[in-house]
């Protein structure tokens, strides 16, 4: 299918960007990597008649992380550069590895987190981790910034609570306290360019005696949105995890997930495949948050 | 829709055109430049045939927008050779190992090898396969184009000592 005709806008500063979409309102969409939203464009499902690209924007693309206050991923930062940051790698591993393995190599250089966030998909990659990790997204709009919790921010497949006007700035993490262990484990068709049929994501961060502090659980590909699984953490908080607990806080993850059969996957395979992964992911995040190597 | 007057570097050749919005750096490069050797193969990011470096990261310029491409750095297929005699390392290498067949997945293969050497210059076989997971060829099976990868950085690396 041929493309719509629109127009391109390559604001360089943030207000220019809010005024754009201010301006544009009824018809307009922010373009980062374009590789989610120009394929819904030609294929018709999108036809706004304005685009502003992030990608010359200043300071956009940083990616910086600071103890005590965490990471901060810019809003047009690319997929493979979060993937090659030093202290993603050895801080948020499960963010670094969707940012290693997810699409291909070409798809990362260009998409960004942002998009694969606001873009919604129930299989977007870097959705399951960041919710593992605890992140929240900085939007602005005109005369305004807040800050969204990423659990409160998928509404469905698709749909998200962020407003018309509103850009995202930037994505913070939190930083990872001493003791702590994560993990993003995913499962595709075909290896790893089809978009994942299953992925899992944990985090743990034990005291001094090996109890469990704090524990993050989330799914994706498996229910509408991304989501979290609060049951199956609080199965572990305040425990020390054995294999038997391990299992239990898996079969609660099971239980939160809600898959469909779709040419990927059965959603048979997809709640077996979540028992398994859960498994592997919580157990890899102990050893891990123990000193071990994962 | 009003045309756009961008500027193109390719291969470090600068070109003035006036583009549609709507047009993909692919199509411009092939219909307005007569740079035909970056190909079209599925049009959706998926086949790695239309792949090219932009600021010194390879891109599939079918999901890209020419306006996009404005005053980037742009390196395609017909910017590696040295000179009409001599080919690059990593094309030498793919003729020598019989890694082309209809060679329509070539210039994107060769493209993503040269991203891939430039950022890992001794790549072991699991890594070139990674660096090829975004280019699909339908003839040769893969393999050759991999040992054509493989030995085309031994050379480099050994004439890099050298030189
Ligand atoms: C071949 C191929 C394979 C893929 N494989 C995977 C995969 O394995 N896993 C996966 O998760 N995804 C995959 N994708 C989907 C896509 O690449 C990712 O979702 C990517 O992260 C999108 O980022 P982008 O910058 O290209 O977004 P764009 O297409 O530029 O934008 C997507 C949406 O987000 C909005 N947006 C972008 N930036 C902002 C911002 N800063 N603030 C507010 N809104 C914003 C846009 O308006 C648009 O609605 C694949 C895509 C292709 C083409
Ligand atoms: S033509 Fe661009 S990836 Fe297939
Ligand atoms: S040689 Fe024919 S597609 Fe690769």
């Amino acid at each position: 299918m041929a493309m719509p005709e629109f127009q391109v806008h390559q604001p360089k500063t943030v207000e220019d960007v809010l005024d754009l979409l201010g301006r544009h309102r009824s018809s307009v969409k922010l373009l980062c990597g374009g590789t989610d939203l120009l394929i819904k464009m030609r294929a018709g499902a999108q036809t706004p008649e304005h685009l502003v690209s992030l990608n010359r924007v200043a300071g956009l693309k940083t990616i910086s992380y600071a103890g005590g206050d965490g990471l901060v991923i810019g809003g047009a930062a690319r997929i493979s550069q979060v993937g090659k940051t030093a202290e993603v790698r050895r801080l948020y591993p499960g963010l670094a590895h969707a940012c290693s393995v997810m699409a291909t190599v070409q798809i990362r250089n260009m998409g960004t987190v942002a998009g694969n966030l606001v873009n919604a998909a129930p299989s977007a990659d870097t959705a399951a981790p960041l919710l593992a990790y605890g992140a929240s997204l900085v939007a602005v709009e005109r005369g305004g910034r807040r800050q969204i919790k990423l659990v409160d921010f998928f509404t469905g497949p698709g749909l998200t609570v962020l407003e018309p006007g509103e850009m995202v700035e930037a994505i913070r993490v939190p930083d990872v306290s001493p003791r702590s262990g994560s993990c993003y484990l995913r499962l595709s068709a075909r290896s790893k360019v089809d978009i994942a049929a299953v992925g899992v994501a944990g985090f743990l961060n034990l005291d001094l005696e090996g109890k469990v502090i704090r524990c993050r659980l989330a799914l994706g590909s498996v229910a509408p949105t991304p989501l979290r699984c609060p049951e199956a953490e609080q199965i572990l908080e305040g425990q020390t995890p054995d294999e038997k607990l391990i299992a239990q806080a898996a079969a609660a993850c099971v239980r939160a997930s809600r898959p469909i059969d779709d040419l990927r996957a059965t959603a048979a395979y997809r709640r077996a495949m979540v028992q398994v992964l859960a498994q592997r992911v919580l157990t890899q995040s102990l050893d891990m948050a123990k000193g071990g190597t994962p | 829709m009003a045309k756009q007057n961008i500027e193109l570097i390719v291969n470090g050749d600068r070109y003035e055109v006036a583009v549609e919005p709507n047009r993909m750096l692919v199509d411009v490069l092939r219909e307005d430049l007569g740079l035909t050797g970056t190909k079209i193969g599925c049009a959706q990011g998926d086949c790695g045939a239309c792949t090219v470096i932009m600021d010194g990261v390879s891109i599939s310029s079918c999901l890209t927008l020419a306006v996009e491409a404005h005053q980037r750095d742009l390196t395609t297929i017909e910017g590696l050779a040295t000179s009409p005699q001599e080919l690059h390392p990593i094309q030498e290498s793919f003729v020598q190992h019989g890694a082309v067949q209809c060679g329509y997945c070539t210039p994107g293969m060769v493209m993503s090898a040269k991203h891939l050497l430039d950022n890992n210059p001794k790549p072991s076989e699991q890594e070139i396969r990674q660096g090829l997971s975004g280019n699909l060829c339908r003839c040769t099976g893969y393999n050759k184009i991999v040992e054509a990868i493989g030995a085309a950085a031994g050379k480099m690396a050994s004439s890099a000592k050298e030189g």
